[in-house]
């Protein structure tokens, strides 16, 4: 019966790849929101760890774009090829790819509603969303940024494009201003990562010009002594950071960004505005905090809200000292597929430990880096720090560069295909 | 010595769920040495097929301040003896 109604749903939609061709019937069903980081790496990991359940991947688009390197293509330093990939190595591991977006998930029939239309019907069902913005927080930023005045570039793609293209054709003198969002937000070290990409492309083309940084937070949120060392060392005269300076409004027409007690003009207006789990996430009930994030058990990631739905990466409340990052999205699938094979298997699941590293590219070859290992705590009732473990770069180095390429090549793989 | 067999002896111990948590554990691994510890660039060598006990004396050798390395002293720090064991099987037994 369930088979019966994927197949009419899959008829519906573009569908590669296909898993269930074999006699044997299937365990039971996962359907897999989100092609990410998160999404595709559960999708991956359910059939490694038990190719007799069936997987579903729905993601609406194409190809896989990395937020992780793409600050180095508004630098220049790289292309949008290099960041790009296929998902269609998920197919030899026996995920069938669904390209389709979910609109709606009914948890009490179990089955996932497509934009074509099709339904698919799920045992468990795994949501993995990344983020959206409240562009309501910003005054006028919406227009704004329909007007092509102001990008985000915060999910790489179109975006990363457009703003590269007003990097290079921003006249030398000139001014680009990035605004950071208040935490929490996808990958803490990001802006400072931007900032620091942006200012190596105009110290080696456009040396009048400057970044300027507005801080909502007070202070750089993420590997901020060696950022600042690094901005100290590298782009004297170009890079000016502000904290405490959260963007409440912008005015295209005069290239001006709103802050709560003052205002800058800029050439080139990178705000990225505050985040919230992705639009599925809140249709589906699934987000229980500040209207923002997605409350999850950190031994299952089942969501808190709503049973049978396990939530992932950058769209969970975060355990402590989690940062929302791709390594964290990877991981968390990896718990969220441990629990899924084992409740479909009748076992207990069982907490498992995760572990997190993320570079940040300083110059165009030289990275910094922060690790941290998290452990199920009982008493707490989460995921923590593992005491002693973790911590920093002791330096800003080529050799963090060359593993930074490393990962990104790395789990672009683990997750991909 | 006395580590590498008890190591051993814990390991031949495990009943079939417990091997299918190191499998579990060694996941995290993936994310820089690739899936089930496969290199997929030249820049980090497989850590599948290595021999078990050097893959548990490096990881202790990178806790302990032994072995210097740019992040592997920090994250090894994160692991006890019964996990860092789990994972030198683990990671030995998969084919290179």
């Amino acid at each position: 019966m369930k088979r019966r109604d994927f197949l009419k749903a899959a008829g519906a939609v573009s569908l590669s790849g296909c898993a269930t061709t074999g006699s044997a019937p299937s365990k039971a069903r996962v359907v897999v929101i989100g092609g990410g980081f998160g999404g595709a790496t559960a999708a991956k990991y359910i059939r490694l760890w038990d190719s007799s359940i069936d997987v579903v991947l729905v993601e609406r688009e194409p190809q896989f774009i990395s937020c992780p390197i793409s600050n180095l293509v508004l630098g220049g330093f790289t292309t949008m090829q290099d960041i790009t990939r296929e998902r269609s190595g998920l197919a030899k591991h026996g995920v069938q790819l669904v390209r389709d977006e979910a609109v709606a998930i009914d948890a009490a029939k179990k089955s996932v509603r497509l934009a074509s239309g099709g339904e698919i019907g799920y045992e468990r069902l795994v949501v993995s969303p990344g983020i959206d913005f409240t562009f309501g927080d910003i005054q006028g930023y919406e227009a704004a940024m329909q007007s092509g005045k102001v990008l985000h570039a915060w999910k790489a793609g179109q975006q990363t494009v457009a703003l590269r293209r007003q990097l290079e054709e921003m006249r030398d003198g000139g001014v680009y201003i990035l605004t950071v969002p208040p935490t929490p937000y996808r990958c803490p070290p990001g802006p400072y990562e931007r900032a620091s990409m942006v200012a190596a492309y105009f110290k080696q083309a456009k040396p009048k010009s400057k970044v300027l940084v507005l801080d909502a937070n007070p202070d750089v949120t993420s590997k901020a002594g060696l950022f600042k060392a690094a901005w100290k060392d590298l782009y004297p005269g170009i890079l000016e950071y502000h904290g405490n300076s959260r963007a409440v409004g912008v005015d295209p027409a005069t290239m001006t960004v709103k802050l709560e007690v003052d205002e800058a003009k800029g050439d080139v207006l990178n705000i990225v505005p505050p985040h919230r789990a992705g639009d599925i996430a809140q249709k589906a009930g699934l987000i229980t905090s500040n209207n923002r994030w997605c409350d999850v058990d950190w031994r299952t990631m089942e969501s808190k809200a709503v049973k049978g739905v396990h939530v992932l990466g950058d769209a969970t409340l975060s355990a402590p000292a989690m940062p929302k990052s791709g390594s964290m999205a990877n991981n968390h699938a990896k718990i969220a597929a441990a629990a899924i094979v084992d409740l479909l298997n009748g076992r207990e699941p069982q907490p498992l430990q995760i572990g997190n590293t993320c570079y940040s590219f300083v110059s165009p070859k030289e990275a910094i880096r922060v690790s941290s290992v998290h452990r199920w705590d009982d008493g707490k009732g989460t995921l923590l720090g593992v005491p002693g473990s973790g911590g920093v770069s002791a330096a800003r180095s080529e050799a963090e560069g060359t593993y930074a390429w490393n990962w990104a090549r790395t789990i672009w793989a683990d997750s991909l295909s | 010595m006395l580590r590498i067999a008890l190591a051993t002896l814990a390991c031949l111990a495990l009943p079939a769920h417990a091997q299918d948590r190191a499998q579990q554990l060694a996941s995290a691994c993936a994310i820089c040495h690739g899936t089930d510890g496969r290199s997929v660039t030249k820049d980090m060598v497989s850590i599948a097929g290595l021999p078990r006990e050097h893959i548990a004396s490096q990881m202790r050798a990178f806790r302990d301040g032994q072995r210097p390395a740019t992040v592997m002293h920090q994250i090894a720090k994160g692991y006890t003896d019964p996990q860092i064991d789990a994972l030198a099987a683990y990671f030995a037994a998969q084919k290179r």
